[in-house]
């Protein structure tokens, strides 16, 4: 049985297999309050799939997962998300029928049950909130525009704009950057130093020099298990961590 | 700046005139230029668009492709059917069978007591509340044993479809409690009104385009709530919504449940307005051509599934009566047309199409600005 902490979130000898391949095996990871984690590593080292078995999409096979002291393996997706974890896909996951203002509008965290949903009103207290989460992800002027007509990188930020609205203590963002140029990247980093102000955040990346500019602490995965953990000059100037991903 | 879009508000009010035209037609056109013999055969493809108003909610607007509409269209004007035979086999009317009191189909069938599960219909309040009720209640365990369990896309078509190929064989199967191959037959009266005369195919049409336009701003009133984007959002991005707090299965349970319950009232309407329910609109034929009137007028539009049904029933009606067998190669043909053409139907040429070229000296057309069109579902 784990222990419990003092970490806002702690993994402790998670292990989940697909078909008899252990994608993550026997790992330890703990987030500390406040603090941005940068989760990187070889593809298939199994960073996805960590942020699966936090947010509840895969089960785990071994292991506990605490948030704030509670055991979440056995909760729901929904559920998840309702105590404070949210989660950004690689891919812009967003409702590409839906209007900026509706995308972000069905992320505030209220009337999230049939009847609540049925009888929902736009409040002054709602378009107040979804506006001031479109200036923070720049897209105040893009408020009645079709999702889909966004571009890439817009896209990225409404995602991320649709977890802000969520207000969750853990954001989870999985390759924020991927895709963006380098005007975006510069953007995004600024927006990311402003959300985690009041949060935790596991951020996973393959762009080093975006890393550099974020991290806090950087835990290397490897073969589903953690290779490496420290700040980023630690971990840059470990062996093993050369041998198996920087040194590509 | 508003808060809502303006090219929603357009679409809405562009629905309005939809509706406003629809009533027109059905409740003024049809009447004044029909005489009873066709127009209780619209108001016979009217309770089909029922059912089309619930495929616009759980298939256009949710994703969720349910091909076996008919049983639950079925399972209402079976409801209604029940009450009206039980009314028509009073001992006096029903003297001559070994058991007097029980409806003919089952004396015939060496039943002589009313089956526990028939008693109940008696009571026409009952009755009413089955037409909904029971429809309700089967997409709801049906939702949750698959909703729950993600079961989705074409798994769910295909066991919505199985289903209404099951409930034919056992209506058929178990013709003294059901009527059997022929249905429940030799309706007529509704608390002593004689539901056969002309007068009373006038108010059951009258009654029949008040439901369904009651139907319609349901379903619009659902599609304008966050519900309805929230709908949206599901067929678009399901993760991103569990990942955003919400139990998506509820959502799909509701959204069926609500489409059912909608095929069950136009179910028993149908009964009402010809006189007779059998097995023969229950099963995967008129299950997957409900389907096709809801495509063909568009899968998104509430305006364009009503238009869509009558369109293609009138074109059935005249196209059988000159040509028999060749109505149902027609008919697959333009669903082809449909899926491969225009996917969005009969309402997505017109907002698409048609308007955009009014646009110019109309301001209607402003709102109608083409959008690219989705992919078809699965």
């Amino acid at each position: 049985m784990a222990s419990n902490t003092d970490f806002l979130l702690a993994l402790e000898g998670v292990a989940v297999s697909f078909d008899g391949f252990r994608a993550v095996d026997g790992l330890n990871l703990y987030v500390d309050y406040g603090e941005l984690r940068v989760i990187i590593g070889p593809n298939g080292a199994g960073k996805t799939t960590v942020l699966d078995l936090i947010c509840g999409r895969t089960r785990t096979s071994e292991g506990s997962i605490k948030f704030k002291n509670q055991e979440i393996t056995a909760w729901k997706e929904q559920e998840i998300v309702r105590r404070g974890i949210g989660r950004k896909f690689q891919t812009p996951t967003i409702y590409e029928d839906l209007t900026v203002f509706e995308n972000l509008e069905l992320s505030v965290p209220r009337g999230r049950d049939v009847f609540g949903a049925l009888m929902w009103k736009r409040t002054p207290e709602v378009i107040e909130q979804v506006r001031e989460v479109a200036k923070m992800i720049f897209l105040r002027d893009q408020l009645e525009r079709p999702a889909e007509t966004l571009s890439h990188g817009q896209k990225q930020w409404l995602e991320i704009g649709m977890l802000l609205i969520q207000d969750p203590e853990l954001l989870m963002l999985d390759e924020p950057v991927a895709g963006m140029s380098v005007a975006e990247r510069a953007k995004t980093a600024a927006l990311l130093k402003e959300i985690i102000k009041n949060r935790s955040v596991i951020v996973i990346e393959h762009d080093m020099q975006f890393v550099e500019s974020i991290a806090h602490r950087v835990t290397v995965m490897h073969q589903g298990k953690v290779l490496a953990e420290g700040d980023m000059q630690t971990v840059q100037n470990n062996p093993k961590v050369k041998e198996v991903y920087l040194g590509h | 700046m508003s808060a809502v879009p303006s090219f929603r508000l357009d679409n809405r009010r562009l629905e309005l005139i939809g509706f406003a035209l629809i009533a027109l037609v059905i409740l003024v056109l049809l009447p004044s230029v029909l005489d009873i013999f066709r127009l209780n055969l619209f108001g016979k493809y009217l309770t089909y668009a029922f059912v089309a108003i619930g495929l616009v909610l759980c298939w256009g607007h949710t994703g969720i492709l349910s091909l076996g509409q008919g049983l639950f269209f079925g399972l209402g004007g079976y409801a209604m059917a029940a009450f009206l035979k039980l009314e028509a086999s009073s001992v006096a009317n029903t003297k001559i069978q070994s058991t007097p009191g029980i409806p003919d189909f089952m004396d015939w069938n060496q039943i002589t007591a009313l089956p526990f599960f028939w008693v109940p219909l008696k009571s026409l309040p009952f009755a009413l509340f089955a037409v909904i009720a029971v429809p309700t209640l089967l997409s709801f365990i049906l939702g949750a044993a698959l909703f729950k369990r993600r079961v989705g896309g074409v798994y769910f078509a295909i066991i919505t479809q199985a289903l209404a190929a099951v409930m034919t064989i056992l209506i058929v199967g178990q013709q003294g409690y059901t009527g059997g191959i022929n249905g429940i037959t030799d309706l007529r009266t509704l608390l002593g009104w004689d539901i056969r005369t002309d007068s009373a195919k006038y108010v059951l049409y009258f009654v029949c385009c008040l439901l369904l336009l009651g139907t319609m701003f349901t379903a619009r009133f659902v599609l304008a709530s966050k519900l309805g984007r929230i709908l949206v959002a599901v067929r678009d991005k399901e993760d991103r919504v569990r990942s955003s707090g919400y139990d998506v299965a509820n959502y799909k349970i509701f959204i069926f449940c609500l489409a059912s319950a909608m095929a069950g009232i136009g179910g028993a309407m149908f009964t009402l307005q010809v006189g007779f329910m059998s097995p023969s609109f229950v099963g995967i034929v008129p299950s997957i051509e409900l389907v096709i009137f809801c495509a063909v007028g568009g899968r998104q539009s509430i305006v364009g599934a009503v238009a869509g049904t009558l369109l293609v029933n009138w074109a059935k009606t005249l196209f059988s009566e000159a040509f028999p067998e060749l109505w149902l190669f027609a008919m697959g043909g333009l669903f082809i047309a449909v899926v491969v053409a225009f996917p969005r139907g009969l309402a997505g040429i017109m907002t698409d199409q048609i308007l955009p070229r009014l646009g110019s000296w109309t301001t209607l057309g402003r709102s109608a600005e083409p959008r690219p069109a989705p992919t078809p579902a699965e």
